[in-house]
């Protein structure tokens, strides 16, 4: 899912940057030093949980889970999928560093849209009903995601078009796979502590 | 910290080269911040092949100079690679232009073949020096230099709280696979292996937001009043001013070398 250095051309880096910077700022603002401690630890728990393979068939993926920081941590997903992506480039050589808004936004601008689609749904519905929401909500920030990862490819060039598409058509699986885990993980989280999903709320611009 | 990857058991704090007497260890962390980033810049904005491989070599020899363990450095780099690979493969059939040879009915192209040449010399020059420079930082260190950059305070205070518990919650994500190993899970393709990864991941959120409440009453029980103070301070010494200097004039040499080619 990352892009790397050299790939994209100027404006659609630049446009990237530029807008990375707007969400970060708007998601800072929706974070008062009182949720530094909520939303740092659970930005090392996505961090960590983004480490883990699945096996998919023969081969494994590693989760991106951007629709699950989505609905626990709203706005202010998008600072914290940066902080994770930074720490990634720096000290894994995972992505880059020109590209590294344009990386911030096609992962959590998708994570911001489902966060502030289902995210006052959660607590209000069953833990079966949430189950689903949530299974809906991480499938689609992963599709959103890829489809970004498209756009931006699309954008630079029609020599990416084909990579555009193949990109696509081979991420399916890791969509339905994000969106089963996600689901689950909600199931869980709903019945044993419904508050996840409301700590950091009423902090949403 | 790229003991994350493997199953190293090094801690956070033993991370970085910085104890090693290396010469770009005794840098100004704020310095090397900027040089990655300027060196990025200009590279991205390279165009011609002798210019690109010139800023992948300028990079080898600061992984020289920096004295990290060069092959798992490098070995880092080839995985990046490997995610790419995929990409650049395709460009030859894609860009328009003279064909080298079809394959299958699709003529691969010699333009497209620099082109994914340019890509790959672009991505492994940056990241290898964002690793060389930037990540042979303590993190806690790269926290510090990032807020006397101008980062937002609470950006930085994001960023320290992820540093700091990203190993924390590594161990405790172990804890809850050996947990679920010693229950007879083996990991596969099927409902039941999903479901448990589905719940792993939950039960990991549900632990991180209840430990970040213990942290906060123990940071207002120490008298947290809604300010953490960072307070390291860096001095730039001629060392440095040196440092600036030679990058500089090999970042004009890159850019006059890309212009003469072109």
């Amino acid at each position: 899912m990352h892009i790397v250095d050299g790939a994209l051309s100027n404006p659609v880096v630049i446009g990237g940057a530029v807008a990375a910077a707007g969400g970060i700022a708007l998601g800072l603002r929706a974070l008062p030093l009182e949720r530094i401690p909520a939303a740092g630890v659970l930005s090392a728990a996505f961090f960590v949980a983004s480490l883990i393979h699945v096996p998919i068939g023969p081969s494994s993926v590693h989760l991106i889970l951007n629709g699950l920081a989505g609905l626990i941590l709203g706005w202010a997903a998008f600072p914290t999928l940066f902080v994770g992506l930074l720490l990634q480039a720096v000290f894994f050589g995972f992505g880059g560093v020109t590209v590294l808004g344009i990386n911030t936004v096609n992962i959590a601008l998708p994570a911001v849209l489902v966060g502030l689609a289902f995210r006052p749904l959660i607590p209000r519905s069953g833990p079966a009903m949430a189950a689903l929401l949530g299974g809906v909500a991480g499938a689609l920030a992963i599709a959103l995601t890829t489809l970004g990862v498209a756009v931006s490819l699309m954008l630079t060039g029609q020599e990416f078009l084909t990579a555009a598409h193949l990109i696509f058509v081979a991420h399916l699986p890791v969509i339905a796979l994000e969106g089963l885990l996600t689901g689950f993980a909600v199931l869980l989280a709903r019945k044993v502590k419904p508050d996840l999903f409301t700590a950091l709320q009423g902090t949403g611009t | 910290m790229a003991h994350v990857l493997s199953n190293g058991d090094t801690v956070l704090t033993d991370t970085g080269a910085e104890h090693s007497a290396s010469r770009l260890g005794a840098l100004d962390p704020r310095v090397r911040i900027l040089a990655a980033l300027a060196f990025a810049i200009t590279t991205v904005a390279l165009d011609t092949l002798p210019a690109l491989s010139a800023a992948l070599a300028t990079a080898l020899s600061l992984l020289a100079l920096s004295r990290l363990p060069a092959m798992p450095t490098l070995k880092r780099v080839a995985m990046m690679d490997g995610f790419i690979l995929f990409m650049l493969a395709l460009l030859p059939f894609t860009v328009p232009g003279d064909a080298i040879f079809t394959l299958w009915g699709y003529p691969a192209t010699w333009q497209g073949l620099a082109r994914a040449i340019e890509i790959g010399l672009t991505a492994n020059a940056v990241v290898l020096t964002l690793m060389t420079l930037v990540g042979t930082m303590e993190p806690v260190t790269l926290g510090h230099a990032l807020y006397r950059l101008k980062t937002p305070e609470t950006l930085v205070h994001l960023m320290m709280f992820t540093i700091r518990y990203i190993e924390v919650l590594r161990q405790e994500y172990l804890r809850l696979r050996a947990a679920m190993k010693v229950r007879g899970f083996r990991p596969g393709t099927n409902w039941h292996s999903y479901r448990s990864f589905g719940y792993l991941v939950g039960m990991m959120m549900v632990r991180a937001i209840e430990r970040s409440e213990r942290v906060l009453g123990a940071m207002k029980c120490r008298g947290f009043s809604g300010r953490i103070r960072l307070l390291h301070d860096f001095r730039t010494t001629r060392a440095d001013a040196l440092f600036a200097i030679t990058l500089t004039a090999i970042l004009l040499a890159l850019i006059a070398l890309d212009l003469t080619w072109r």
